[in-house]
Formats: C-alpha cells, sequence, structure tokens
C-alpha cells in the first residue's frame, strides 16, 4: 500500500488541501506555553517587559500559574472578514478570556522596498503609493519630502499648500473608510454604507484632481504632477458643506448610542507608558491623553500656518481611538477651510529642469526641454549621496521614509516606517484579558492597513 | 519656508565631534551619532535617560555595491548598517543612530529590553537581511514564509524576476 | 430515465436530454447567475475597490452579490482582489479548495492577473499558477465600473452554460476596463442592468 502524497496545489479538481503544513509557518506562531521561554510568557501579563529573562523565569508565580490543558490556541485569519486585509492572529484562550495574542504578518509582503531599489526617482511614487493604500497620498509625500531633502531643492509655496489640501483630503477619507469599515465589524452595517457614499464623493473631487480614485501617484519629487483644475474652489466647498451634517448623523447613529458605547467603551484600553515603549504613534497614542501630533509638534508643509487642535482621548480605549478619528474628519475640515483661503498662485512644480520635466507643449517647441522629459523619463534624475529620513502624520501615526541614495537616478536603500506595522505590536497588549467577542473590535480600532505593514 | 521635518539645528562651530563618546555626524540637518556595535547599547541607555523615550524605526542597509559614503573619522566602514531612529518627545527632535556590522559577523545587540517596539523591526531585519539580535525574544522570519531561504534585501540576493515578453508574444505559461 | 454515469453521477450532463430537461437547465443556469455569492478575499488596494463597488454608488445588491460570504463553503465566486505573495498564496489555494462546486474566480486587478507592478521574489505572477481563473479584470485598481463588467461578463457566462462544464481549468476571459465610461459600457449580453450608473465627473 503506497503512502498517501501530499496533494499537490495545482491539480485541477475540488481536493481538499487536508495538510496543514502547507499553511503553517512553524515558528511565526504562537507556541503553546510550555515549550516557550519565560520571556514569551510573561507577555501574559501585558506588562512592558523590562526585567531579564532569569529574573522573568524566576518571578512567575504561582497564582499566575495556568494549566495547558485549561488553554486553548486558536487561529484567526489570514481570510477573515474583518481582520482589514490579511492580518492573521494567533490567540491563546481561557475560556472566552485572551490570554496571549499574537499577529502574524507577512501575507502581504510585496518586495516594495526591493522594488523602490529598481525604480528611478520619479517611480518611486507609484510604488510607495501602494503601501498604504487608504491614504496613499501620504506616503507620496514622504518619500517626496525626503527626495527634495536629498536633493536639497525648495518647493514652490503653491506646492505645498497643494499638498496640504490633498493630503488633508485623503485624510478624510480613509478616516471615513475606518468609520465604515469599524461599523461593519461591529455589526452596525448601514454604516458601512454611509461611510462608502461620503467617501466616494472625496475619491470624486481626488479624481478630478489627480486622475485616480486610488494609488494616484500625484505628490512627487519637486512638487505635484499637475495643477488644480478649474472649479476646484467649488467642488471643495460643496464638499465642505455636505460632510459635517453627516458627521452629525453618526453622532447620532453611533457615539450616542448604547449599544455602540458598551461595546466600546473599556475594551481595549492601553496607556501611554505602554504606547512610548512600543514606538506607537497617531490616534492610539493621542487616545492615551498624550498629545503628539507631528502636524503641530514637528510642522512640514505649512502646518504652522493654518489653526487646529490635536485631538485627545483620555481613556485609552476603542471609543476614544473611534471618537479621536470622527473629530479629526472635523479638524481637516477646518484647516481644508483655511487652506481655501490662503492658496497662494505660483507654479505646482519647482522649475528646476534637472528634476522636474517640462511641461508638454514646449516639447514640440525647444529640443532642450525634449532632451530633459527623455532624461527625466527614461533615465531619470540623479540624487546627490546620502541619507535623510523625513516624516509625516498619516491617519495612522508617523510615517517616515529613509532613502539611501549613491548617486545614481535609484535609491540605493529605500524604507518607509509604516505605522501599523509597528501599531500592531500594541495588539497582544490590547487584547490581553479582554473577551474574544472583543478581539475584532480591538483589531479594527487600531486600523491597520496590511500593505504597509507587510510592504 | 522649507518643509523638511527635523527641524534644522543650527550646527554648532566648532563642530562637536564626540556625543556620550560617540562621534557625531551631520545629514540634511540630522544630527547622527555613529556607535560601534559595543557601545550601542550603553549609549541607548544613556539617550534613554536623557529623553529620547521612543525608538521610532530600526532598519538595516546592505552597502555592498555602494561606491562610497562619508563617515566620520575613526569608523570603519563595514557592509551593514543598522540604522536605528531615536525621538525626543521634550525636545521635539529627532536622533539617528548607525552601527557598523561586518558581513562576517552578523550580531548585533537587540534593543528589545529598553523599546520593546523593536521587536517588530528587528525580526524585519533578520528576515531581509540575516542579521541577529542577541537578547532578542523571538527572533524569527516575519514577512517571508518560515521555510524560505535566503534574505532578499541583500545586494547580492536573486531578484526573482520573470522574464516578461512585450504584447503579441506567445504567453510562456 | 437513468442512463449510465446519470444524473446521480454527472449531474445535469447525465441526463438524457428533452424538452423538460433542457428547461430545466435554463432555468438552473438562470438562478446560478442571479445568485452568486462572493467569497470575501480581498488582500490589498483592490479590495477597497472591491468594497465600493459593494457601496451605494456603485451597488453590486442590484445583481443579487452584495452579500459577501465570510465562510467559503457558502461561496461560489472567489474575486481575488490584490497580490498574492508568496506566504498568502497556500492560503488561496486551501480557500479555494474548500469552496463547493460550481464555483468560478475572478482575478481582480493586474497583481492578480500577472504580478502587476512587482515583478519580484515575492509576488505570485499572477493567481492562475495556483487556481483557475474564468475573468481577467485589468486595473490598478480596476474601478468598480471594470469590476462590475468582469462580473457581469462571468453572469453571462454563466447563464449561456459555458462554464459549468469546465475540466479544471478556467475560462480565462480578459475584459476591457470601464472606468469612467457610461452605462453603456458596462451592459453585456442579456445582463444589462437597469437604470444608469452615473459617471465620475459629470457633475
Amino acid at each position: 500500500m503506497t503512502t498517501p502524497t501530499t496533494p499537490t496545489t495545482t491539480d485541477g479538481d475540488t481536493h481538499l488541501t487536508e495538510d496543514p503544513s502547507l499553511t503553517s509557518e512553524g515558528g511565526q506562531e504562537l507556541a503553546s506555553r510550555d515549550i516557550v521561554s519565560a520571556v514569551e510568557r510573561m507577555r501574559e501579563k501585558g506588562a512592558v517587559l523590562r526585567i531579564g529573562e532569569a529574573e522573568a523565569a524566576a518571578s512567575a508565580p504561582a497564582a499566575d500559574y495556568v494549566p495547558e490543558d485549561e488553554t486553548m490556541i486558536i487561529n484567526m485569519g489570514p481570510q477573515h472578514p474583518s481582520t482589514h486585509g490579511v492580518l492573521r492572529i494567533m490567540m491563546e484562550l481561557q475560556g472566552e478570556t485572551v490570554l496571549r495574542a499574537k499577529p502574524i504578518v507577512g501575507y502581504l509582503h510585496t518586495g516594495m522596498e526591493w522594488t523602490g531599489e529598481e525604480l528611478t526617482y520619479l517611480q518611486g511614487g507609484t510604488n510607495v503609493t501602494r503601501m498604504d493604500y487608504a491614504s496613499p497620498l501620504f506616503s507620496e509625500l514622504a518619500f517626496s519630502l525626503t527626495v527634495e531633502k536629498l536633493l536639497d531643492v525648495e518647493v514652490p509655496q503653491r506646492a505645498v499648500w497643494i499638498r496640504m489640501l490633498m493630503t488633508e483630503m485623503n485624510r478624510i477619507s480613509s478616516h471615513l473608510l475606518f468609520m465604515a469599515t469599524n461599523g461593519m465589524d461591529l455589526g452596525a452595517v448601514s454604516m458601512m454604507l454611509y461611510g462608502w457614499r461620503e467617501r466616494e464623493e472625496t475619491l470624486r473631487f481626488l479624481e478630478k484632481v489627480t486622475g485616480l480614485r486610488m494609488n494616484h501617484n500625484y505628490i512627487r519629487p519637486g512638487g505635484v504632477a499637475a495643477d488644480l483644475p478649474d472649479g476646484w474652489r467649488d467642488d471643495v466647498l460643496r464638499l465642505l458643506d455636505m460632510i459635517p451634517p453627516r458627521l452629525d448623523e453618526y453622532d447620532t447613529l453611533l457615539t450616542g448610542q448604547p449599544i455602540w458605547r458598551e461595546r466600546l467603551q473599556g475594551v481595549g484600553v492601553i496607556d501611554t507608558e505602554t504606547c512610548m515603549a512600543l514606538g506607537t504613534t497617531g490616534p492610539i497614542l493621542r487616545a492615551t491623553g498624550y498629545a503628539w501630533d507631528l502636524r503641530r509638534d514637528m510642522p512640514y508643509l505649512a502646518y504652522d500656518q493654518v489653526d487646529f487642535d490635536v485631538v485627545v482621548g483620555t481613556y485609552g480605549d476603542c471609543f476614544d481611538r473611534y471618537a479621536i478619528r470622527l473629530n479629526e474628519i472635523r479638524e481637516s475640515i477646518g484647516i481644508l477651510y483655511q487652506v481655501l483661503d490662503k492658496m497662494p498662485k505660483g507654479d505646482y512644480r519647482v522649475q528646476d529642469k534637472k528634476v522636474t520635466p517640462p511641461p508638454r507643449a514646449r516639447i514640440d517647441e525647444s529640443m532642450e526641454a525634449l532632451i530633459h522629459h527623455f532624461k527625466i523619463f527614461t533615465e531619470g534624475f540623479k540624487v546627490p549621496e546620502g541619507e535623510a529620513y523625513c516624516a509625516v502624520e498619516s491617519p495612522r501615526g508617523e510615517l517616515g521614509c529613509y532613502i539611501v541614495s549613491d548617486g545614481s537616478a535609484h535609491p540605493y536603500r529605500m524604507h518607509i516606517r509604516g505605522p501599523s506595522f509597528v501599531n500592531l505590536q500594541t495588539l497582544p497588549h490590547l487584547m490581553h484579558g479582554g473577551l474574544i467577542a472583543d478581539a475584532v473590535a480591538v483589531i479594527s480600532s487600531v486600523d491597520p492597513i496590511l500593505g504597509e505593514v507587510d510592504r | 519656508m522649507s518643509d523638511t521635518t527635523d527641524p534644522v539645528e543650527p550646527v554648532p562651530d566648532p563642530l562637536p565631534e564626540m556625543m556620550h563618546g560617540v562621534p557625531v555626524g551631520w545629514s540634511h540637518g540630522q544630527r547622527v551619532l555613529h556607535p560601534s556595535r559595543e557601545q550601542l547599547t550603553g549609549l541607548i541607555k544613556t539617550l534613554h535617560d536623557d529623553g529620547y523615550h521612543m525608538c521610532l524605526d530600526l532598519t538595516a542597509v546592505d552597502y555592498l555595491t555602494h561606491p562610497g559614503r562619508a563617515l566620520p573619522d575613526g569608523i570603519e566602514p563595514e557592509r551593514f548598517e543598522v540604522v536605528v531612529t531615536l525621538l525626543s518627545h521634550r525636545e521635539r527632535a529627532r536622533l539617528r543612530l548607525r552601527v557598523q556590522v561586518p558581513g562576517d559577523e552578523l550580531t548585533v545587540a537587540s534593543l528589545f529590553d529598553l523599546h520593546p517596539g523593536t521587536e517588530a523591526m528587528e525580526r524585519e531585519v533578520f528576515d531581509m537581511f540575516g542579521i541577529s539580535f542577541e537578547g532578542h525574544p523571538d527572533l524569527t522570519r516575519i514577512l517571508m514564509p518560515e521555510d524560505w531561504v535566503g534574505h532578499p534585501l541583500r545586494k547580492d540576493y536573486d531578484s526573482g524576476r520573470i522574464p516578461v515578453q512585450f504584447k503579441g508574444a506567445p504567453a510562456g505559461r | 430515465m437513468a442512463v449510465e454515469g446519470g444524473f446521480l453521477d454527472k449531474g445535469l450532463e447525465g441526463l438524457n436530454h428533452n424538452f423538460l430537461t433542457g428547461n430545466l437547465e435554463e432555468l438552473v443556469k438562470w438562478a446560478r447567475s442571479r445568485s452568486v455569492m462572493p467569497a470575501t478575499f480581498g488582500l490589498a488596494c483592490c479590495a477597497i475597490e472591491m468594497m465600493a463597488a459593494g457601496g451605494p454608488h456603485y451597488d453590486l445588491a442590484r445583481y443579487g452579490m452584495e452579500v459577501f460570504r465570510a465562510s467559503p463553503r457558502q461561496a461560489d465566486l472567489m474575486i481575488v482582489a490584490g497580490r498574492v505573495s508568496q506566504k498568502m498564496a497556500p492560503v488561496l489555494r486551501q480557500i479555494y479548495d474548500q469552496m463547493m462546486e460550481p464555483k468560478w474566480v475572478i482575478s481582480m486587478g493586474v497583481c492578480a492577473s500577472s504580478g502587476g507592478m512587482f515583478n519580484n521574489y515575492a509576488i505570485v505572477q499572477g493567481v492562475d499558477q495556483v487556481v483557475p481563473v474564468d475573468v481577467y479584470a485589468p486595473g490598478c485598481p480596476p474601478g468598480p465600473q471594470t469590476l462590475m463588467h468582469a462580473i457581469l461578463t462571468l453572469h453571462a457566462q454563466i447563464r449561456d452554460g459555458h462554464l459549468t462544464r469546465r475540466p479544471g481549468e478556467g475560462a480565462g476571459l480578459v475584459i476591457e476596463q470601464r472606468d469612467g465610461q457610461p452605462d453603456n459600457g458596462v451592459r453585456v449580453g442579456l445582463s444589462a442592468p437597469r437604470g444608469a450608473v452615473q459617471p465620475i465627473g459629470t457633475r
């Protein structure tokens, strides 16, 4: 009798893939408690571990001892309706209580940092924009700021304000996506439809300006790709009139509603010290009461010339994170009104011929323009040797870009500091001690985008 | 008004060459420290006491095919560099640390004890470059499958591209 | 009248065809094309556009498809929306295998169809390396209109019966992009939608 062979993955019939080793990730998964080190076991306490392993082993008190057969390790994902992308979480449960949790990522790893080394600086925007696909303009902005720092060029004022306009619009659309998915994850399915209704309006504006609904490649080193079209003020004003009453509707539907509050208040609590130790930024950090927002504390673009409040929570729970994002939409609307007033005239990109391509009409007239266009689009512009890091405040936290250049037209090393990648480390702390039924609410409130987690 | 994120510190004159016993460089207005691998842990502790409480980012660079980079006197360029970015909320300033790691001794002390948030970042560096971190509680791959061979972001790693023909050519599959 | 390899073995194809079975088959194909249940397989940016297609502007509910089934056992259409990485490929196959026949696959976006702009070590260069694909929808990401064109193409193929007899190979239809097109751009055969889709930018 021949031994049964492992079913191949490309045969056409519906043979059930019974071999679990095909999808198991070995050492990356959550291991059972009798074989993990003392340091791993101490994670269960949700504490920020600052003692050595020997001390941890010595100090595991008997009261914390949980027999092996009282716990169960379950797997959630990577295909799951509520994990915001391909996130896999393994949880150790004692009954309904979550003891340890471990997020396993890498299911969307695209080799974007490798791709960044292959593409030129002008093409780099198309790559980074697909990392955080809910707020792509922020990734493009971080990349462009870093390249401009290496090039040592100054971007014209109009380009700076256009960038602010577009990124704040993108912040609104990203937070609306959060509200929609958060609502749906918690069962408020109508919120999904409302969120998408508003988001479509913002996407309509973004498409009018950039040409695409998503992954725009609009913010490029040197400025922006094209000027704002005629009638943009009316479009923005229409949006700014339409959205606030709808936000008030959401307040009625969600914020004041007892069921929503019961499900989110006191769930997934984290404190500032843990957040700081884990490198967490963005709404998660602000929910704990710590007012840190790069737009105000380390301003970039022209954020020091606009007035806005940094929205801060009190309890560090899921409800605070939801309320912060809702109010950040309101703050962004306030910023947009100011941008409308203060938008200067001028160039929308720096006029350095070596960096920005010439206007298309001039290509017919001038040989030099044709040559510059050709060189920039085929070979790319060269960036002096050096290294730089620039960061922006994306809807998820600090989004940074570290580029090492070697004097050629391609980055030598491009690394994006994705806020979701770092923020995901708070998941075990948020879930510890909570119920399994709250796990979805917790993940949703962290609002990870797996594209920038896995890159 | 330039739109950089780091406040451009007035570069002091004469340039201080050392800070906490470690050579200092400047890169586009950003102070960069160059500790050795042995100095790293002590420096991180000192900086933590100084107010650099948050480790924003930990990554690595493979300088194998780089033509040549500027380093302060006394620092020998090695094949790999581990780059750590710290943040001080009080001073609203970032600080970058660049640690040289030789290609034949790929270990660095882990920052996990003081900055637990480096756990995922160090795993990513291990996965992509093969640099091990001593003292890390769980040094496994994070982005690639567990049985993957090789470290993709190294410069001598095969790209894995497939040749793509132009439209109209018969598909190879 | 049971024949060798009859209804119990081969389903509808095993029946001796006559007037009654012909109509029954038409009924079944009509029903299948009208009640496709998609499985949630949103991976990356295309998932956002897939959700937008289910949203109120583009409204997949017109075709009875707004309810995405979380369990693959309950689904018959897998829309692979996004890039498939090396780690995800076995999971993709496992989900596909758990779906019951008849099942179909739409490869949404260029990353799913061919690897897209990511021709490197990390991305499977086309999900047809892993599962058989029926419709390829191009775009990065394809807008909701292109996705709906792909879905309607699939519905038309189901309705015509071409996709019921499939020996483990996908139909491999490649559709054109329809983003920003007026409504008649998304009509396909008998499944023409009633009512207008408001194209972007005409306000």
